[in-house]
């Protein structure tokens, strides 16, 4: 397989109001180029995805980052089902950065024209992304989409390099291919009995010439997808040796630290370099648009000289903005009939017009920050026709873009090195740190300089998740059926702001499907529905958060749900098993939560049961809580059943893993997580005032897989969205009381 | 100049007093196992032995460590896995990974004091951060470590 492609540029209109993309690539090289340059001796890469040496050592290159969700594994695990090899000997290491590696399931999510949902993705506007996103060849992370992106890529590069084994021993021995055949790293002739390993076969199988259409293993022929296997970064995560980002050490390496402008939008209007150069360590101030720098020889002399570093800011036109302004402004927006509606059935305007028993209520979401445990840092060094970084990121070429640009230097002299992440979760697609750490590099030329930022920076300089604000209203008919919906929600759009950062040209006023996604697309059976969203755009950079939109969107409908279960005084899981008609999915989700939760069994006094069921990045994802909540609102969420139909599953150990992790991560979020601005600053700076579930807190959790058959889906994310609702329906439970606003600790909870 | 005593090995460091430890183990010695979280001992990220003891070095200034014996994650095996590292492993622990050196340090310094804790003693020992949601797993690889250590 060999592809090629042609430089050229498109600038324009494509599909759903504007989309304008550039893009561009080198003429004619070998897919596998990239991946060739990094062999050592002795070591070939059969394609783009796959290394193997002359001792039979295999290699694994994983274009997805490993920030905690498993990918060095899953997606190793996908090479080696169809290369036939032990699993015990594959080692996974980052890909080059390299369009061969595009993302195209992620940007396919994010557009509004993806029909991702219900529809299935062959629609015309999918397949334009998948080919747009191709060309653009943006290698990223996110949208849970790495399995689903390498599922046929990479078990292709396994089947691949196997034929091309195999095609080198027939060779050797002068038999037909058809007669050999391939196990656990050998090939063997069935006539003659004849065997080599894939090592003393690599060097004549890298010239052999393949075709890419090998038919893929089915289901039932499968030995390694689908049974969990330990995972391949964990033991260098046990003993200190694995390198994330802030590990980075390089000869005659300097270390910077940064003082921001607090205000969203302001800039540095007079410093007094020469107050720190006499502090020990120093060696360099450095003066940029939003803040100063000072580097030094080691991180605690930058940062104490940074710290005493006299500044002085013009905050800008935002010094005034505020949480509460922002939610006025979001309150306008609810209080008109504009909006860009996502689904329209039926006529619900009037049919809640002429109720007289509408439910209604409003719901309300806060910023919230990522605080990946490892602080944002980048490592740079800048020649003079040339710029490398180090980084922990989740999109190796925009990183290159924004290097290539700050740097000043010719695409081909930019490399990018990604090392592990030490959390990722949406924070790191962004390049702010990239361009930071290159302006400061570009002050001590030759010399690499280690930005780190501490968690104050973190906190205070985030792209936040945005706040939301959401009415809803309904009714019901007289055997507790909804006869209509209306969601109208305000927010801005993530992905806008994130173009407008990435690619500011391309910036327009266009559908997002980030905004609605998790309430335009609820699975109920409802006929007359009508899901609007309203942009309300604020000066707060937002960003996308773990499960984006779904992470505001199903605390709010699912909430909602359940204040329909309990108008109707239907039980809130049959409630909703009874307006699942036609999505078998759904149900068998629910069914085996039902059975797995113990539903209904009686609890004690004080104590709560509450369900929530989404479906986000593919896959359905069913909670139940248990919580107990004493007479001062002290809150204990006790345990947690959760249910996931991801279709196929690679690693179930893994998915188990990201459901307890997509579930705490929730749980921080929906008991204590509150991003607040004042005077055009934000107030929290650190982990005593944006707290954390810690191990004493953290409820029980059980995890169990219900594939029903359905596409393959995400895992990342699809955790996260259900636990606010699961728990607030669970007070409900417990205490009659309804919460439609986050964080519980805000509303006086004690957890 | 001071004089440190890390993973049994003595190392001269030139060093303001006040410097975190942290700094000194990261930027001064290369040990980069231990890891910067918060800077104002919140998370544990950063927790190393000071005799045995579990401390939070961003928050520990280096000059009270001269004396005594300080010991990192590159520290605690001495060439091999300790129990506390292999029930890490066959719990399947780690995600990001970021936080678990810290882990792994208050977990082991928990285990030498009580070789068999219950949950309510975990809860209190264990209060460092995981954002990647660990716990569970924690939780459970400190039992089995408990096993693993009773059956050595």
């Amino acid at each position: 397989m060999k592809l090629t492609r042609r430089k050229f540029l498109i600038a324009g209109g494509l599909v759903g109001g504007g989309l304008a993309i550039g893009y561009g690539f080198s003429d004619d090289t070998p897919e596998n180029a990239s991946l060739s340059a990094t062999t050592d001796a002795g070591e070939y890469a059969l394609n783009a995805w796959l290394k193997i040496d002359t001792e039979g050592n295999i290699t694994v290159a994983i274009p997805q980052a490993e920030m905690g969700q498993g990918v060095y594994t899953s997606l190793s695990m996908l090479v080696a089902e169809e290369l036939e090899v032990d699993f015990a000997s594959v080692k996974a290491e980052p890909a080059p950065v390299d369009p061969v590696y595009a993302n195209a399931t992620a940007l396919m999510d994010t557009l509004p024209f993806s029909d991702g949902h219900h529809k299935g993705e062959a629609t015309v506007g999918a397949w334009g992304m998948r080919k747009v996103s191709n060309m653009l060849g943006i290698q990223a992370t996110g949208g849970s989409t790495s399995v689903r992106n390498a599922w046929e890529p990479m078990q292709k590069a396994g089947a691949m390099a196997r034929v091309m084994l195999i095609k080198a021993a027939a060779e050797r021995w002068n038999v037909a291919p058809g007669e050999c055949r391939a196990e656990k790293g050998v090939i063997t002739h069935s006539g003659t009995g004849k065997s080599a390993t894939y090592g003393e076969l690599v060097e004549q199988a890298s010239k052999q010439e393949v075709s890419s259409d090998i038919p893929l293993k089915s289901e039932n022929q499968r030995t390694l997808i689908g049974t969990s296997q330990q995972r391949l970064d964990i033991p260098s995560k046990v003993d200190g040796t694995a390198e994330f980002g802030v590990d980075v050490v390089l000869p005659n390496m300097a270390y910077a630290a940064v003082k921001l402008c607090p205000v969203f939008g302001g800039t540095v209007s007079t410093w007094d370099e020469a107050a720190v150069k006499n502090m020990p360590g120093f060696i360099k101030a450095v003066r940029f648009e939003t803040g100063v720098a000072v580097i030094a020889d080691s991180f605690w002399r930058a940062k104490k000289a940074v710290e005493t570093l006299p500044v002085t800011f013009d905050e800008g036109e935002n010094a005034d903005l505020s949480t509460d302004k922002i939610f006025a402004l979001y309150e306008e927006s609810l209080k008109g009939d504009d909006g860009r509606s996502y689904t329209d059935e039926g006529d619900a305007a009037s049919e809640i017009k002429a109720s007289d028993t509408v439910l209604t209520a409003r719901y309300k979401a806060p910023f919230l920050a990522h605080a990946c445990m490892e602080p944002m840092n980048c490592t740079a060094q800048v020649g003079d026709n040339n710029v490398e970084v180090w980084l922990p990121n989740q999109a190796p070429t925009l990183a290159s873009w924004f290097a290539e640009k700050t740097a000043d230097v010719p695409a081909e002299n930019v490399k990018v090195n990604t090392t592990f992440l030490g959390g990722g979760f949406g924070r790191r697609i962004e390049v702010d740190l990239v361009v930071m750490s290159v302006t400061i590099a570009k002050a001590l030329k030759g010399r690499p300089v280690k930005l780190i930022w501490t968690r104050e920076n973190d906190i205070q300089h985030d792209m936040y998740r945005p706040a939301a604000l959401a009415d809803f209203k309904a009714t019901l008919d007289t055997s507790g059926q909804t006869t209509s919906w209306l969601n109208r929600l305000a927010s801005p759009s993530v992905t806008r702001s994130f173009t407008k950062r990435m690619l500011p040209w391309a910036d327009s006023d266009m559908p997002d499907n980030t905004t609605s996604e998790g309430a335009a697309d609820i699975p109920y059976g409802i006929p007359n529905m009508l899901m609007e969203h309203v942009p309300t755009p604020t000066p707060v950079p937002i960003g996308y958060w773990r499960s984006v939109g779904h992470s505001y969107n199903a605390f709010f409908t699912e909430g909602f749900m359940d204040e329909l279960a309990a108008a109707a005084q239907k039980d809130p899981l049959e409630f909703r098993l009874s307006h699942l008609q036609g999505h078998d999915d759904f149900i068998g989700v629910l069914t085996k939560l039902l059975k797995v939760s113990d539903w209904g069994s009686p609890l004690p006094k004080g104590r709560g049961r509450g369900v929530a069921l989404h479906e986000s990045f593919g896959s359905i994802v069913g909670q139940v809580v248990e919580v107990t909540v004493g007479e001062d609102k002290e809150l204990s969420v006790d345990k947690v059943t959760c249910v996931i139909d991801c279709g196929t599953v690679v690693n179930p150990d893994t998915v188990k893993a990201q459901m307890e992790s997509g579930i705490i991560f929730g749980l921080s979020a929906a008991l204590y997580g509150e991003v607040t601005i004042d005077n055009g600053r934000v107030v929290q700076s650190n982990f005593p005032d944006y707290d954390m579930v810690r191990l004493a807190n953290c409820p029980q959790i059980d995890v169990h897989l219900a594939p029903s058959g359905r596409p393959l889906g995400g895992v990342g994310e699809p955790g996260t969205p259900p636990i606010a609702p699961a728990v607030v329906n669970a007070i409900f439970n417990a205490t009659n009381k309804r919460e439609r606003e986050l964080p519980l600790s805000k509303l006086g909870y004690k957890a | 100049m001071l004089t440190l005593t890390i993973n049994g090995q003595t190392n001269t460091v030139d060093v303001e007093d006040d410097t975190p430890l942290l700094w000194v183990l990261r930027d001064t010695v290369n040990l980069t196992g231990t890891k910067f979280g918060c800077g104002i001992a919140a998370c544990g990220a950063c927790t190393v032995h000071i005799d045995g003891e579990p401390i939070r070095s961003c928050s520990f200034p280096v000059s009270d460590a001269v004396g005594t014996n300080i010991t990192t994650i590159e520290g605690l095996g001495e060439a091999k896995l300790t129990a506390v590292q292999e029930a890490w492993i066959a719990e399947q622990v780690p995600q990001c990974g970021y936080c678990q050196s810290g882990m792994i340090m208050a977990a082991s310094a928990l285990l030498r004091q009580n070789p068999d804790p219950s949950d309510t003693e975990i809860d209190e020992a264990m209060t460092n951060i995981c954002r990647c949601g660990s716990y569970p797993r924690i939780r459970k690889a400190i039992h089995r470590a408990a096993k693993f250590k009773a059956e050595a």
